[in-house]
């Protein structure tokens, strides 16, 4: 029996690496798998408290974020596809198009 | 036996994420966040939550991760990303990161504070019960925004390379 708190433990280290890939790197997809990452972090989290509280709202909240995710991600691919395509470039240090 | 699936899991998942930081090859990336959601469904399973592990593993390791295979095949990109320079920036990552670790550390511990050690929070009966009353507006809205997803990356990205 594993205490939840080791589970919540795991979902922060993930967030924070989620944080720190998403600053790293400078292309755009690897950018929004990182975005994954963090969501991904906090349903381990919302599971992690549904097994310390012996509720089920947990669970429930974890299949929407899991659903919100999947729209994210398709209309996220979407838009990069739309800029890979008018700029062949997913560098973000190269689209500065809006630079003041 | 648990403690032994828990620890190869985590270490999995932790070092799929880690090698993904390293990585500068967009494919390579995606398949270790294949392997990185897919830990993370065993590890759903071992907080009784069986039927997020198979959502998990069905959409995220599945369908998402296709998804971004499919875009990455799309873009083609024939060389890998140049070398990413240790800047300031990296530096600057880092410090945010650990501090935000720092400081999710410190909310979790406040936020366990108060729980009582049950039971299992409910097999799946419970979820669908929980899903069907209480989230009953919640789930329906889910189908409308799924709705709008589909159209919405229809409308951006269906169009003619022409166009």
């Amino acid at each position: 029996m594993i205490p939840p708190p080791a589970f919540l433990f795991l979902a922060v280290l993930l967030f924070g690496l989620g944080v720190l890939a998403f600053f790293v790197k400078k292309d755009l997809l690897t950018q929004f798998m990182a975005v994954e990452i963090m969501l991904n972090a906090g349903n381990l989290a919302f599971l992690s408290l549904a097994k310390a509280f012996g509720r089920a709202e947990g669970q429930a909240l974890v299949l929407f974020v899991i659903t919100v995710a999947a729209a994210e991600a398709v209309v996220g691919l979407a838009i990069i596809v739309v800029v890979f395509r008018q700029r062949r470039s997913l560098r973000t240090d190269e689209l500065k198009d809006l630079k003041g | 036996m648990a403690w032994a699936v828990f620890i190869v899991l985590s270490v999995l998942c932790v070092g799929a994420v880690a090698a993904m930081i390293v990585s500068r090859n967009q494919a390579h990336n995606a398949l270790f966040l294949v392997l990185a959601f897919a830990s993370l469904g065993g590890l759903f399973g071992l907080l009784d939550a069986p039927f997020a592990a198979a959502v998990q593993v069905l959409v995220y390791a599945g369908a998402i991760m296709v998804l971004f295979l499919f875009a990455i095949m799309m873009f083609n990109l024939r060389r890998p990303a140049p070398r990413e320079k240790k800047t300031l920036r990296a530096a600057l990552a880092a410090g945010l990161g650990t501090v935000l670790f720092v400081e999710l550390v410190l909310a979790a511990r406040k936020a366990l504070a108060g729980s009582v050690p049950t039971g299992a929070p409910g097999g799946i009966e419970g979820l669908g019960r929980l899903l069907f009353t209480d989230y009953l507006y919640a789930f329906e809205i889910t189908s409308l925004l799924i709705l709008a997803a589909l159209v919405g990356a229809l409308a951006l990205a269906g169009k003619k390379e022409d166009a």
